[in-house]
């Protein structure tokens, strides 16, 4: 029971992991209709960033965060305005294929400024444990159930009270009208890459301490793309339940199944949901109206 | 009515819109007096739609001048023609189904800082339809098509418009309703003044509802006149009210 308790609580820690690059694909998905397959790599290179405001840099923890937070914002949106919106309207082919070479030119760009080695970052929760009787559990871990808790009340709040994130919404549900609202369409879309990345550089920097810090952490995006499929993939909450779902599978099946079924999990689950609710768990039952 | 006097709030001369190979409209001129209701009548492909796209820059003219209270405003982002005073309406209603009928209404002040002003202005419009202020929160997309007809126009008057444009408002709906929605229209305009350009297939509720009546056939304007004329020219009534006028050119359909 206690080993199924400490699987159950990394399994947890590791989803809500999956659980914030899904919700920055689902973000992207909702709002433009776009995959973005560099979500992955844009959360690696918030994990980067990290390294060097706080190793080189060698800053507080938290203003680190907020840091690389705020310099992600800034880089989403360029991404978006760059590589995107002159593609914008063209099949979707190209433009998947275009944020698949977003994701290439981050992996290469990180291997230029950062190297190859694996690196690591030192924060307020390293080595930290919590007991409670026999269990332990890491504060790394603690820390990540946490911070996304957090984040997704924040994104709640934000989507559900404040103008810009209603307008976001209604950009989503209805691009022609929110045209003739007056919302800023465009922009909105900056705006939406810009809140993406930020989720996914946070999830880059709580992840940081209980994987090491390299390029190939960029793959990490392909974990959450089921994530993301389970939820609904289009749904907010689907996602992080989507995610949190899939660190479970793939925590409880690498300690109790036979090696090798950890990386098969996560799609099994998918597969098996989908065959039972082909919407996935939160979708929308209504078909798209075209 | 003080026509000949007037400046025209909205005038539109020689615009020519197309989609890719398809031109939509061929050099449409068309003139919006300040507190008048003008509609543009024709068959479906007629070209109406894309004279409202036109106008608030959704659909960019390739050529022509469209001007706003003298300004010209052709090809303008559709976010500022609406921060000018121009809303719209579009044709199937086109309200977020999955916001509250209180945040489609909301998105209607998007553009407006005085919230205050936004807050009254809601009661305004929950006095036309009171049916709003009852679903107020219930989300869009279960208001059945009336309901969301309502909300649409009234999602556009929350922008505070000079210039309402109406896209076939009666779409759809059960005559009952379209007497409703046409009776609201008439009253926003005495009341409010709005000026009103309305695209509508309902010919006969259009005539008698607005002032000035534009008939368009494959992008081209064939007849322009007062309403009143219109509603007596046999052309009209034969081809947009399905009446058989006794006489005159009886057999050319």
């Amino acid at each position: 029971m206690l080993d199924f308790t400490q699987q159950l609580i990394s399994g947890v820690a590791l989803g809500c992991v999956y659980g914030l690059i899904a919700l920055g694909f689902v973000l992207i998905y909702k709002a433009t209709e776009v995959v973005n397959f560099a979500q992955g790599e844009i959360m690696m290179l918030g994990a980067f960033m990290s390294v060097t405001f706080i190793t080189t840099l060698g800053l507080n923890y938290w203003l680190s965060f907020l840091l690389c937070v705020i310099a992600m914002a800034i880089l989403g949106a360029i991404m978006e305005r760059l590589v995107l919106r002159p593609i914008l309207g063209y099949p979707q082919f190209s433009i998947v294929m275009a944020t698949i070479g977003l994701g290439l030119v981050i992996r290469a760009l990180v291997g230029i400024i950062w190297g190859t080695d694996d690196l690591r970052i030192e924060t307020p929760f390293t080595d930290g444990v919590f007991k409670i009787g026999a269990l332990v559990i890491a504060w790394d871990a603690l820390s990540i159930i946490v911070a996304t808790i957090l984040l997704c009340a924040a994104l709640y709040a934000f989507f559900r009270f404040t103008r810009v994130g209603i307008a976001m919404q209604a950009t989503s549900q209805n691009m022609l009208a929110a045209y003739y609202m007056g919302i800023p369409v465009k922009r909105m879309f900056s705006l939406i890459w810009s809140l993406s990345a930020m989720v996914a550089c946070a999830a880059g920097i709580l992840l940081a301490p209980i994987t090491l810090i390299h390029a190939n952490l960029g793959f990490l995006g392909i974990k959450a793309f089921p994530a993301a499929v389970l939820g609904g993939f289009g749904s907010i909450p689907g996602a992080v339940a989507g995610g949190i779902t899939i660190g479970i599978v793939e925590s409880l099946s690498g300690f109790y199944l036979p090696e090798g079924f950890k990386d098969v999990a996560a799609y099994v689950v998918l597969l098996a949901v989908l065959l039972w609710k082909p919407q996935g768990l939160f979708g929308l039952n209504a078909v798209k109206k075209v | 009515m003080t026509m000949g006097t007037a400046q025209p709030i909205l005038r539109l001369a020689n615009v020519e819109s197309t989609y890719g190979p398809i031109t939509a409209i061929r050099g449409i001129s068309l003139d919006l007096m300040q507190g008048q209701i003008v509609t543009v009548l024709g068959a479906n492909g007629a070209g109406k739609t894309s004279i409202l796209k036109t106008i608030s820059g959704v659909l960019d003219p390739v050529k022509g001048t469209v001007e706003f209270e003298g300004r010209k405003i052709r090809s303008m982002e559709p976010d500022k023609v609406v921060r000018l005073g121009i809303s719209h309406v579009p044709e199937g209603r086109e309200v977020f189904p999955f916001l509250s009928v209180r945040d489609n209404l909301r998105m209607g002040a998007y553009i407006r800082n005085d919230s205050k002003a936004v807050a009254s202005d809601l009661e305004k419009v929950f006095d036309y339809f009171p049916v709003l202020r009852e679903r107020q929160n219930q989300i869009a997309g279960q208001l059945s098509g009336g309901q969301q007809q309502m909300l649409a126009i009234s999602r556009a008057l929350m922008s505070r418009p000079k210039v309402l444009l109406l896209d076939e408002p009666s779409l759809g709906l059960s005559p009952l309703l379209v007497k409703e929605i046409f009776t609201i229209i008439r009253r926003l305009n005495a009341e409010e003044g709005v000026s009103i350009l309305l695209v509508e297939q309902n010919a006969k509720m259009a005539l008698e509802t607005a002032h000035y009546g534009y008939v368009l056939e494959v992008g081209r304007v064939v007849m322009h006149d007062a309403c009143a004329n219109l509603l007596q020219s046999d052309q009209v009534r034969e081809f947009y009210l399905g009446m058989h006028s006794e006489g005159g050119h009886g057999g050319r359909r």
